[in-house]
């Protein structure tokens, strides 16, 4: 039996409806798990993994 | 309003002033806290501000510790040119929250130094319900860390 953290505390995976979904673009791969109890929602967990940098472009100056 | 991903501009120039140090161990605490997608937090940001900070269950208030096991690395490109990167060691993660507005960035600063900005990072809105939000690095690398400082 998996047990689910939601807003009203642990709960059987079994009793909950799950849904799932991605977004996969040039800044972010996010997943996302929502559980649902009679229709309210009682978790949803997301994972962000970041893409880009940030960047600094330097430069120096020249006497000549 | 909306919040822009960019290196802070406070930021460059207080790494003129040895304000920051990212020396794992010995050097400075950086955090990271969440930002409202009504905020705006971008370069112009200079440092943490509870102001339209995401507010919830089990978040506290500045974030959580970034987490900084390699020293920031630097490699030459050419004889001219090269680039110093430094990404966190681990992901962020906000664990068992209930973060009911939606937000969409993330702003790393140094707690050890007046809570200055480094970075914004951004991501699509997200909401969180009893459950936990983690930001993934890219990996440290020369041409992906998440800061890098580069010439040409």
């Amino acid at each position: 039996m998996a047990l689910v953290n939601t807003t009203k505390g642990e709960m059987d995976e079994a009793l909950l409806e799950k849904k799932e979904g991605f977004v996969d673009n040039d800044d972010e791969y996010t997943t996302w798990v929502e559980y649902w109890l009679d229709g309210e929602l009682v978790h949803r967990s997301v994972h962000v993994q970041l893409k880009k940098s940030v960047v600094l472009s330097g430069s120096t100056a020249s006497f000549e | 309003m909306a919040n822009t991903q960019a290196m802070c501009s406070s930021f460059l120039g207080e790494l003129m002033t040895a304000t920051h140090n990212f020396t794992t161990s010995t050097g400075n605490s950086f955090k990271a806290a969440l930002y409202l997608a009504s905020a705006t937090v971008n370069a112009s940001t200079t440092a943490y501000s509870s102001s339209n900070e995401v507010t919830g269950t089990n978040y506290v208030a500045g974030g959580v510790t970034v987490t900084n096991g390699t020293s920031p690395l630097s490699s030459n490109t050419s004889t001219t040119a090269g680039v110093g990167y430094w990404t966190p060691s681990a992901s962020i993660t906000y664990t068992n929250v209930t973060l009911t507005t939606a937000f969409d960035a993330v702003l790393i600063y140094n707690s050890s130094a007046s809570n200055k900005a480094v970075s914004v990072h951004t991501f699509g809105s997200q909401t969180v319900t009893a459950g936990t939000f983690t930001l993934t690095m890219p990996s440290n690398t020369t041409s992906t860390a998440l800061l890098r400082l580069a010439t040409t």
